[in-house]
């Protein structure tokens, strides 16, 4: 008894760190993070009063009137239709862009989420992705009923598949953790040499993004001798420490490509 | 009500610093510092867990902030003995500034905030490769999370 009671502190304490790791390991997956989300309209409503009151400041309304128009303009760019051939045009939009302010947002963790004013209510599901005026944003790992979490691009495990704009080479970018304004791409093939302020583009191929989506402008390359897939370091074209509206994405195709997918790996 | 006002502090403004990406004062934890000093061992663990939990919970990083408080309230009983092991606590008296002193006050936040961010930063990215900057963010942010602990205290303790 008296060997309990010495260790009893000791045990506690053990057990309590495990309950702890137990609930981090999730957020070091980013499949797991979205089994395992804790939005709630809770934390949601303590932060968009905040926000209010931040943002009172800053013409709330005219960016919101604004915000709705260029809604309406990006549902009528041609890149928002599917055109299978050319004899035929798909009447209806392939993509539908839904607005929302940011009431909550950090970019100096290592692994950075937003809060968002639209939730399952208004249609928001996870996977959608989310854009900003200015390029790529994050994507939803969660909802609640009137607001969902976003997984900043300033995560340790974004991946986000991209094309070189000038001659659609296919690389991969990710963010290492330390500048908020700066990315890294990864595996791009070693004949292909970047210029400084050459374009990143969303690949279109993750059924999340749209094609042609700016991610960033390249800042420098840096030459690897004897490998076969070069690096570079890009400036986000999203300056993601002064976001407040961003747009989330719904793919109208994507179920229709996740059961092709699905089929595909069940033979 | 204490706990109310810092964990609102924390979450509404202290989480939206960003002092050149290196910087984050975690002043949440002067909470658990000011906790009577008699206080049960093991209740202390669990009021820390929950603290570290609601901070969690507002910071979208679910077990990180509970562990590293969970490490700071294992160790309290320990760096208390350390510093102010000649001075007599009161049933509930808790280790403020009027009891220890401004230095002693200073030294005794300084170690465990020390101890609580290095375990935060450890676990936030369990990534060894860039050990330099994870030293340089653990010691630029537990200096002014100690400063910001005592300006905090400075302002908010009745005066005679």
């Amino acid at each position: 008894m008296a060997f309990l009671r010495k260790y009893q502190f000791f045990a506690l304490f053990v057990l309590l760190e495990i309950v702890s790791f137990l609930l981090l390991a999730n957020s070091y997956s980013y499949h797991k993070s979205l089994q395992f989300n804790a939005v709630s309209d809770l934390s949601g409503n303590l932060f968009s009063n905040f926000n209010s009151i931040e943002s009172y400041f800053s013409l709330k309304e005219e960016n919101e009137k604004l915000l709705e128009e260029n809604t309406l303009l990006r549902k009528g760019l041609a890149s928002s239709f599917l055109i299978s051939d050319t004899s035929f045009a798909y009447s209806d939009s392939l993509y539908n862009y839904q607005s929302a302010q940011v009431v909550s947002n950090s970019v100096s963790n290592q692994n950075n989420f937003m809060l968002v004013n639209k939730g399952s209510l208004h249609g928001v599901k996870i996977e959608m992705g989310v854009i900003s005026g200015q390029g790529i944003a994050g994507i939803v790992i969660g909802t609640s009923k009137h607001y969902s979490r976003i997984m900043s691009v300033l995560h340790r495990n974004t991946r986000i598949s991209g094309r070189i704009k000038k001659n659609n080479q296919l690389v991969n970018v990710v963010w290492d953790g330390q500048d908020y304004s700066k990315g890294q791409v990864n595996d791009i093939p070693s004949h292909i040499r970047l210029n400084q302020g050459d374009t990143i583009v969303t690949s279109g191929n993750s059924l999340i993004f749209p094609a042609g989506i700016v991610i960033g402008t390249i800042v420098d390359q840096t030459i690897a001798a004897n490998k076969t897939l070069g690096e570079a370091t890009l400036a986000f074209s999203t300056d993601f420490n002064s976001l407040q509206y961003v747009y989330l994405i719904k793919t109208k195709m994507k179920p229709e490509q996740d059961s092709l997918i699905n089929e595909m790996m069940n033979e | 009500m204490r706990f109310a006002l810092l964990v609102l502090l924390q979450v509404l403004v202290l989480n939206n610093i960003n002092l050149g990406g290196y910087i984050h004062p975690y002043i949440y934890i002067l909470f658990i510092l000011l906790l009577p000093v008699r206080m049960n061992k093991n209740s202390v663990l669990f009021i820390a867990f929950f603290t570290g939990l609601t901070i969690d919970y507002f910071g979208n990083t679910l077990g990180l902030h509970a562990g590293a408080s969970v490490l700071l309230a294992f160790a309290r009983p320990g760096v208390l003995k350390l510093f102010f092991k000649p001075i007599d606590f009161g049933k509930n008296e808790e280790a403020n500034l009027k009891k220890v002193g401004v230095g002693g006050f200073f030294r005794y936040t300084l170690l465990l905030v020390i101890i609580h961010h290095s375990a935060l930063f450890f676990f936030e990215t369990l990534d060894f490769s860039n050990f330099h900057l994870m030293l340089l963010r653990i010691g630029l942010s537990a200096l002014i999370t100690t400063l910001g602990i005592l300006v905090v205290l400075m302002v908010f303790s009745p005066r005679k």
